[in-house]
């Protein structure tokens, strides 16, 4: 067997086989790279082709473009912190409770990951807006005056949409992790006398970690990147990067202010993305 | 199994029918109910309707399941392409052009896509390519964002193969083409109708980048959701939402059948 790999290795290398990456490589440089570039250029330089570093000074100390970063990233740190809570808590109880039904609950969840983002902010709408279900029967009930929860416009009703649409991005990972420790150590544990909350943190987390690192980097990424939720909640208040260049790019026509803050939300997600390779790559998930 | 006791696993099951009640069924459960409410004043609809179905689809509703199935299907189609000629080209590349290539063709899944639409009207918007305001350009949009998802599945598809199968051909003297018809091509069938559906249904839900680009006559299902809702029609909205998810749905399980029978199992 090792002698027909080595005659194999001289005939793969004589095929004349490497050009044929450039078409589809081309045209990923011409509609990807070569806007992206075109972006930057506009962010640098003025119609004149001089470096504007007064305007890029002006955008990036501007309060609305400080509003947005911070909005940014503080929603997308604590959603993925709840998408990691929340989908650690599923998928121990999926790999280790289960009850029937519970593999077509797992694939139930996964379809998710499917459908639009806005599809849950706007059910939320329906479920927690100020005429909502939750808040009308509030009202009803206890004869209120005025609706009690007045969550949803607020930075918090963004957070739960994203927890609700980037949870099956951790539970994947978590499952296929779970899947492969061993059961006879949990119930060796088990029959010693440990606690199932020891099980946990001692054999059953150590082996999670990989997948929650992975799948945690990956929800940042699209936490910031993420559009379609905020779009539809539509407050004032919660204006993130994504949000503010199309406000600026459409409703503004202020194209080069776009730019300026494309490149920068560009930037933080390309560094996400490093990060997620380089976990995803490193622990092998 | 990792709890023994019977009220114990009881409480942990209400625990996550909690969860899962709160987060991801009653979203879908309150889409279908308010896309067949007549009046909602009260916790519950007052009465159903199937009003609005027939409201959106007798006004511009039909255009925009249209113009959201035919982008869906001719950017999936393009990306199913370029991806898979991009995975199977990249495995006669020398180790390092590899890495770096395999990386450049999955960077537009990182950036976000409002900038991605952002960077096609600055490109776009003047002579030679003047795309702007035309149909091709909320195509390459999709293509662009999907293309790193098809490529992914089917290098993922491609890495799952056994190298066997293509040695043996071409130790049998099949030549390169042959072999990529007959041999590579039919093993990865499963990964690219995969991949092929999974780019479908993205580009059926994509809002970001196509809200920055699409002309006034091509409106996709998820812009228009946006603009009813916008204007206070969220019922209608609702009704145009399930239209979306039956058809998305609808499209993976079929997709879903012609994979498994593909495969035998």
């Amino acid at each position: 067997m090792s002698e027909a790999v080595a005659l194999d290795v001289p005939a793969i290398r004589r095929e004349p086989g490497k050009f044929w990456i450039v078409p589809p490589a081309a045209l990923l440089a011409l509609l990807f790279f070569y806007p992206l570039a075109l972006i930057a250029r506009q962010a640098f330089l003025d119609d004149s082709g001089v470096a504007n570093a007064a305007e890029i000074f002006r955008v990036l100390h501007s309060r609305f473009f400080l509003n947005a970063l911070i909005n940014t990233v503080t929603i997308s740190v604590t959603a993925t912190a709840g998408c990691l809570i929340v989908g650690l808590v599923l998928a121990l109880i999926l790999a280790f409770v289960p009850f029937p039904g519970s593999g077509f609950i797992a694939r139930l969840i996964d379809t998710f990951i499917a459908l639009p983002t806005f599809l849950v902010t706007l059910a939320f709408t329906f479920l927690y807006g100020s005429a909502g279900m939750l808040n009308t029967g509030l009202m009803e009930a206890f004869s209120l005056p005025l609706p009690p929860v007045d969550f949803l416009y607020s930075t918090w009703g963004v957070v739960l949409a994203e927890v609700t649409v980037y949870t099956p991005f951790i539970l994947r990972p978590l499952l296929a992790a779970f899947s492969l420790v061993d059961r006879g150590q949990i119930e060796a544990a088990s029959v010693l006398g440990a606690r199932p909350f020891r099980i946990v943190r001692q054999v059953i987390l150590p082996a999670a970690v990989p997948a929650l690192i992975a799948g945690g980097s990956l929800c940042l990424l699209l936490t910031v990147n993420e559009f379609g939720i905020v779009l539809f909640i539509g407050a004032k208040g919660v204006i993130t990067l994504p949000l503010l260049i199309y406000g600026k790019a459409i409703q503004e026509s202020a194209y080069q202010v776009a730019c300026i803050i494309a490149v920068v939300n560009i930037a933080l997600s390309l560094g996400l993305f490093g990060l997620y390779r380089f976990a995803a790559g490193r622990l092998g998930v | 199994m990792l709890v023994w006791s019977r009220p114990g696993r009881i409480v942990l099951w209400l625990l996550f029918a909690l969860i899962f009640g709160v987060l991801f069924l009653a979203p879908l459960a309150v889409i279908l109910l308010s896309s067949l409410a007549d009046q909602w004043n009260g916790v519950l609809p007052n009465g159903l309707t199937t009003e609005h179905y027939t409201d959106v689809v007798r006004g511009s509703a039909w255009n925009s399941v249209k113009a959201s199935l035919i982008t869906g299907f001719l950017a999936s189609a393009l990306a199913l392409v370029s991806g898979t000629w991009a995975a199977l080209s990249l495995r006669l590349q020398g180790h390092a052009l590899k890495r770096l290539l395999g990386l450049l063709f999955f960077i537009p899944s990182a950036v976000p896509s409002v900038s991605v639409g952002l960077g096609l009207l600055v490109a776009f918007s003047h002579p030679p390519l003047l795309l702007n305001g035309t149909v091709a350009i909320v195509m390459i949009a999709h293509f662009v964002l999907i293309s790193a998802f098809t490529f992914g599945n089917v290098s993922a598809g491609l890495a799952r193969l056994s190298p066997d199968f293509e040695q043996v051909a071409s130790s049998l003297g099949a030549r390169p083409a042959y072999r990529l018809w007959h041999v590579t091509l039919p093993l990865l069938a499963p990964y690219l109708v995969a991949a092929f559906g999974l780019s479908f249904a993205l580009s059926m839900g994509e809002l970001g980048a196509t809200v920055m680009v699409y002309p006034p006559g091509w409106v996709t299902l998820p812009v228009s959701i946006f603009s009813l809702t916008d204007r206070g029609d969220i019922f209608a909205g609702a009704a145009l939402t399930m239209i979306l998810v039956a058809a998305t749905l609808v499209l993976l399980l079929g997709l879903e059948r012609i994979t498994a029978r593909a495969t035998g199992s």
